[in-house]
């Protein structure tokens, strides 16, 4: 249950570039030309996978680089008009961190707090607006808890109020159906790795007649919007990647919400005291979060890696920063639990066989590791003296 | 990520348990901070008998308490107040950087319950001292930071505003 491996068929459709068709776009001579011509159809079929018009697309270095052009270039070019842009509390380190960064530069900030589901209410949305706001900025899925934010709805009052409306869709383009005009978003932020492509690559939707600054100055690559060298590579890959993505989104979630459906419901079944993290529906059809009493996400991952499972955690004593997960700790989960998490992201090789090794192997290895826990110890003490 | 000696701790744990009777009890840590350790020890002729821990937390912390139980058993309580941090972390072999805080916490534990078993012994009550919050270090520059990590509010501040 790892990260997205690239498809087999990407890579060969990014061979060629590595090879005989070699390139600069900008330049005049043919091979230049080539790569041109086969750039712009990997930007088609980005735009049809959210139904944006072609030249509302902007490739990228990735959902990070989207994510930060799109505030602090709304930000930028909006300088006349206010200073307040409003976010959520569980947004990814790409929006948390340059939101962090506008704040310190004395940009106000609104982070507005979500549910025990990890869900934004539109209502606090609509409250937090003030003639200054000039940009809002919410994800559409948070890929540690799964949840799936009310975006359309958001949108509508953004819209409304003619406030800019970006989001976040890293974890749900290419995954689940994301339309443009649907959701009512100016800018949307995507990267090909979710959806089987190249790592490293990305792009930033920008509806037309939004003001945006660019992030990068230079030469006129993207309409002059992102100077540099375009990573044709990754442009190509993502194109293709994004192509299969649209033919094949219907059958990947048939697939893989089945087998999250079994791992949501047989988990709690099988070890008692652990309980599903995010929205029991309005979910990502590949992902279950759960945080189990007593023990530690690591240690679980280790034991569990041993036994060629691979998935992730929210716990402290892996992220770098060895901080607890603010997702978790914003949806009101105290830290001690939010320790024991654990994540499967469930992709198109997973099986229902992988499911039954989850559910043989996790249930021994949380008693082994609740049988050394304090924790446990004390909490069956108290059951037991009642 | 850790090495063949952290593993074999990890996966075999020496001296998980509780001893009912203990002589001596020290916990260390709080769920907040990633890790609890708890050690129970049995003295007879200053020096530790048996030794058993019980801890919540991750691979370096489970390891951690597995080492320091080892390098404990048998020892007379002096000797057993001089493990420290980096004796911990020589006998393991090393551990990631960023692990080196879970190498305080098992020493700091075992030495809590020796506090505790002499306290006893004076007739005293041991007052187990309040943990603070888990000290953070900053992956960018390697500052600790309780409060700014992943981006510190030290170093990296005064890169940026250079």
């Amino acid at each position: 249950m790892a990260a997205c491996p690239i498809l087999p068929e990407v890579a060969d459709a990014m061979i060629p570039f590595l090879k005989e068709r070699f390139g600069n776009p900008s330049s005049m001579h043919s091979s230049g030309e080539q790569v041109s011509e086969a750039m712009e159809e990997a930007r088609r079929h980005v735009a049809a996978l959210i139904n944006a018009k072609d030249s509302e697309i902007v490739f990228t270095s990735g959902g990070t680089e989207a994510n930060n052009w799109a505030l602090k270039g709304v930000v930028m070019a909006s300088r006349a008009k206010g200073n307040h842009i409003i976010t959520s509390s569980i947004e990814h380190f790409s929006i948390m961190h340059c939101v962090k960064t506008l704040e310190k530069q004395g940009v106000e900030v609104t982070r507005l707090p979500v549910d025990q589901f990890g869900m934004v209410d539109p209502a606090d949305v609509k409250k937090a607006i003030t003639p200054q706001t000039v940009l809002i900025s919410v994800m559409h899925a948070n890929n540690e808890v799964g949840t799936i934010q009310p975006i359309q709805e958001i949108g509508k009052i953004a819209r409304e109020r003619n406030i800019l409306f970006h989001t976040d869709a890293v974890a749900t383009a290419g995954v689940i159906p994301v339309d443009v005009d649907k959701l009512n978003v100016d800018l949307l932020s995507l990267a090909a790795n979710p959806f089987y492509g190249p790592h490293g690559v990305g792009a930033l939707y920008i509806r037309k007649g939004t003001r945006i600054a660019p992030l990068l100055d230079g030469g006129i690559q993207e309409q002059g919007l992102r100077a540099g060298t375009e990573n044709i590579l990754g442009i190509i890959g993502m194109g293709k990647a994004a192509e299969i993505a649209a033919k094949e989104m219907h059958n990947r979630i048939g697939h893989v919400l089945p087998l999250r459906d079994r791992l949501k419901k047989e988990i709690p079944e099988a070890i008692p005291e652990v309980a599903l993290v995010g929205h029991p529906t309005e979910r990502l059809p590949g992902n279950v979060s759960v945080v189990v009493r007593y023990v530690e996400g690591e240690a679980m991952l280790l034991f569990l890696d041993m036994e060629g499972i691979q998935i992730a955690s929210g716990s402290a004593c892996i992220s770098r920063s060895l901080k607890v997960s603010h997702v978790m700790l914003a949806m009101g989960i105290d830290a001690g639990t939010a320790q024991g998490s654990l994540l499967f992201t469930l992709g198109v090789d997973n099986t229902n066989a992988d499911v039954d090794e989850v559910l043989k192997v996790l249930p021994s290895i949380v008693q082994r590791l609740r049988d050394m826990s304090p924790l446990y110890k004390r909490s069956v003490r108290l059951k037991e003296t009642g | 990520m850790y090495n063949e000696v952290v593993m074999d701790h990890f996966r075999n744990p020496r001296n998980v348990g509780e001893i009912p009777d203990a002589d001596g009890v020290g916990e260390v840590g709080n769920p907040a901070c990633g890790d609890i350790m708890a050690f129970y020890i049995k003295v007879k002729d200053d020096r530790i008998e048996d030794v058993k821990f019980q801890t919540f937390g991750c691979g370096a912390a489970i390891a951690v308490s597995s080492m320091v139980s080892e390098l404990a058993k048998g020892k007379t309580l002096d000797e057993a107040m001089k493990i420290t941090n980096k004796s911990v972390l020589e006998a393991l072999d090393g551990l990631p950087k960023k692990k080196h805080h879970c190498s305080n916490l098992g020493a700091d534990a075992l030495h809590r319950a020796i506090e505790d078993y002499r306290a006893k012994q004076a007739g005293r009550q041991f007052e187990r001292p309040e943990d603070g919050p888990e000290v953070c270090s900053c992956p960018v520059c390697d500052v600790e930071d309780p409060e700014e990590a992943p981006y510190c509010a030290t170093a990296c501040e005064r890169i940026s505003s250079k």
